[in-house]
């Protein structure tokens, strides 16, 4: 039997039961659809984020006490900004070095308020991270110097302090002090469930001030070369750690956090695979099933064909092709499914959804696996069929 | 209701029958036992006879007799346990499944009963499912279909499916199927069994014409003895062994457009298959189908 006929007796063969057809192939296309669903989730999630850390600025050093390792506790940081400027003089130059002594805090403005993250930070910020303002300006040298009681608001900040005002020159009472809005953010929006638009920015001293404290929680380098970045955090950690002896420090390349991200990410997005192609498997034992059904419905077909020539393996293949097209049909209408699902979750809501080639080649590819895996048993079973007994069945 | 009896259009073969005298089939000490629960049950103990191109035999027999048995190894849908059984000059006993699958669809046209027609498929489309094996291109498959059709007269029937089709133009559709192969031997299975009497009648006069003119062998088991009466020869099935092989005048009902009358045969040949052991010269039998006569058919063709 010739292949083009071998395919349209089995596409006439699911026309003629299509309603039976629609349903069986109803699992493949749940089990397609979810895997192309989360995987693009997955994947967008994972290039939303390797962005925003990108966003934070190219050629960015974090510096911090203790090691960058899942399990560890926190350290209480021994840093002062006499090791800032430690650290700038080993990096050549202060613009490029910023810090931040942050903590939660109430912020105050007339009957409102709202809880926030109040960060004490040098005048270099901006440089260093990539952010940019919406009104006013930022913090100078002059107002860490002198610790004055300015603050740069996030948008998110400004938005429920000052719903209906211009929060410029307005008074924000911070943990019950008074300070003076200098500034507003530009939005960022939100980034691993954080939202980055809730934030207050005063000068490191002023916080420092407020908390009665000198430390600084860790320091960020924008280091001038990206060749020699690893060299420059050995030497910045070298230095610390002569100034410090019982502690550990840690420098941390955007890289490495964007490769620790992603290794995260990616068994996240694999897992979730996983579990979408268990409804995948579920929906290829369907597929066995009703074939097994149409085999024993079709026994006597079987017999007819097999008296005018058709061959164990013409029969076998008739089946196997069924049950490959039912399988592939599916898989196409699930990665439809799929894609425009994902495609709409990513317009209407917050969760970013990406839609990758090769994941949709392997939904497609293992679908039609599974056609050909749970169409076996059943072919092979018509195939040996004896046509006597199979012309005998009512 | 297709009683109607059109004429058969006369179209010469030129398919490849088996030659004259080389028979079509031939069973020598054939048996046929099955396994049923370990227990051995023996459908057929022991039988022979020979099938030449043109005959017109009768099958009867009781069920349960190995009537059925027999046509099936006959039809090459199953093997013998013993003996030899030669199909269109090939071993039964030796051939795999695709290759006993490939000598059904050369050498034997079924004809069923139940006529087993595949339901929504065109009456032509069904003819040429044998030819499908085959590998012949759709078109070529449907012109040929069609040309039998139109052979068996349901020339304007091509594209009716078997629910749009009476009983008789259904088996009409099925004989048009087992003889798109040109095969050696038409195998029918109580043809007109599910067919009224007059439906039945045009059915018979269809194979017959078709035999008388084609040269095909048409072997049909019935247990219907007016529709046994009409063949040339009659084989009585009984118990596993063949009790009767007789080959006689046709009566004169059949004989308005019967091409041919039997000149030299007897009416009554006695043939004692039951006694024919193992080792049984197959040339024995063979001489004695030659006595059914069938040359007329080769001054029709």
């Amino acid at each position: 039997m010739r292949m083009a006929e071998a395919w349209r007796v089995a596409l006439d063969a699911l026309r003629a039961n299509r309603l039976r057809s629609a349903l069986t192939m109803l699992g493949v296309i749940i089990g397609v659809a979810s895997v192309v669903i989360l995987v693009a989730i997955g994947t967008g999630t994972k290039q939303k984020v390797e962005q925003q850390v990108e966003g934070l600025g190219s050629n960015l050093l974090l510096v911090v006490p203790g090691k960058i390792e899942v399990g560890t506790a926190p350290v209480v940081s021994p840093l002062t900004l006499n090791d800032v400027d430690a650290v700038s003089r080993v990096v050549g130059d202060p613009g490029r070095v910023a810090v931040t002594v942050a903590s939660g805090a109430t912020a105050r403005a007339g009957n409102r308020s709202d809880f926030t993250t109040v960060q004490g930070v040098l005048e270099t910020t901006p440089t260093v991270f990539t952010r940019s303002l919406a009104r006013g300006r930022y913090l100078t040298g002059a107002d860490v110097d002198t610790s004055r009681r300015v603050a740069v608001l996030g948008a998110g900040v400004a938005r429920a302090l000052f719903p209906d005002r211009d929060p410029l020159g307005q008074q924000v009472a911070l943990a019950g002090v008074r300070f003076r809005v200098i500034g507003v953010f530009t939005s960022l929006g939100q980034s691993l469930g954080v939202d980055r638009d809730d934030e207050v920015h005063v000068p490191v001293t002023a916080a420092q001030r407020l908390w009665g404290t000198q430390r600084v929680d860790g320091i960020a380098v924008k280091a001038p070369d990206r060749e020699r970045i690893g060299e420059l955090g050995d030497r910045i950690v070298a230095e610390l750690t002569r100034r410090h002896p019982d502690t550990e420090f840690s420098a941390v390349t955007q890289q490495q956090i964007l490769g620790v991200l992603g290794d995260i990410l990616g068994v996240l997005t694999g897992v979730l695979a996983a579990i979408a192609g268990i409804s995948l498997l579920v929906g290829g034992v369907g597929v066995s099933n009703i074939m097994l059904v149409s085999v024993r419905e079709r026994t006597r077909e079987i017999g007819l064909r097999k008296a005018v020539g058709a061959r164990p393996r013409d029969i076998g293949v008739q089946f196997l092709l069924e049950a490959v097209l039912l399988t592939s049909i599916g898989g196409l209408t699930g990665m439809a499914l799929g894609v425009g699902t994902a495609l709409l979750v990513d317009a209407v809501s917050p969760i970013p959804a990406a839609i990758t080639w090769w994941s949709l080649a392997l939904a497609f590819g293992v679908s039609a696996a599974v056609g050909i895996v749970f169409g076996v048993v059943p072919a092979q079973r018509a195939g040996r069929l004896d046509p006597v007994v199979a012309l005998r069945a009512e | 209701m297709s009683g109607r009896s059109e004429p058969v259009l006369r179209a010469p073969k030129t398919g490849s029958v088996t030659p004259p005298g080389v028979p079509a089939i031939e069973a020598v000490d054939v048996s046929r036992t099955y396994q049923l629960d370990g227990v051995s049950v023996p459908a057929l103990r022991g039988v022979s006879l020979t099938i030449a191109p043109g005959d017109y035999v009768a099958v009867v027999g009781p069920s349960g007799s190995g009537k059925s048995t027999l046509m099936h190894l006959l039809g090459g849908l199953d093997q013998p346990t013993g003996g030899r059984l030669v199909i269109g000059g090939r071993d039964v006993g030796s051939l795999s499944a695709p290759e006993l699958a490939t000598l059904r669809n050369e050498t034997i046209g079924f004809v069923f009963q139940a006529f087993h027609l595949l339901p929504r498929t065109s009456a032509v489309d069904n003819v040429a499912l044998p030819l499908v094996y085959r590998g012949i291109g759709a078109r070529q498959r449907r012109e040929r279909a069609a040309a039998v059709l139109g052979r068996v007269g349901l020339g304007h029937r091509l594209h009716h499916r078997p629910n749009q089709l009476s009983g008789g133009e259904q088996q009409r559709v099925a004989i048009a199927r087992a003889l798109v192969t040109d095969p050696a031997v038409l195998l029918a299975d109580e043809p007109t069994g599910n067919l009224d009497t007059a439906t039945g009648e045009a059915v018979l006069e269809l194979l017959e014409q078709l035999n008388a003119e084609s040269g095909v062998a048409l072997v049909m088991v019935t247990h219907d003895h007016e529709v046994a009466a009409r063949a040339g020869r009659r084989i009585a099935v009984r118990d596993g062994l063949i009790r009767s092989d007789t080959v006689h005048d046709r009566p004169a009902s059949d004989g308005g457009d019967g091409p041919e009358t039997l000149d030299a045969a007897p009416s009554a040949e006695p043939r004692s298959a039951s006694g024919s052991g193992p080792g049984h010269p197959s040339g024995g039998s063979g001489g004695a189908t030659g006595a059914t006569g069938r040359l007329p058919r080769e001054d029709a063709r």
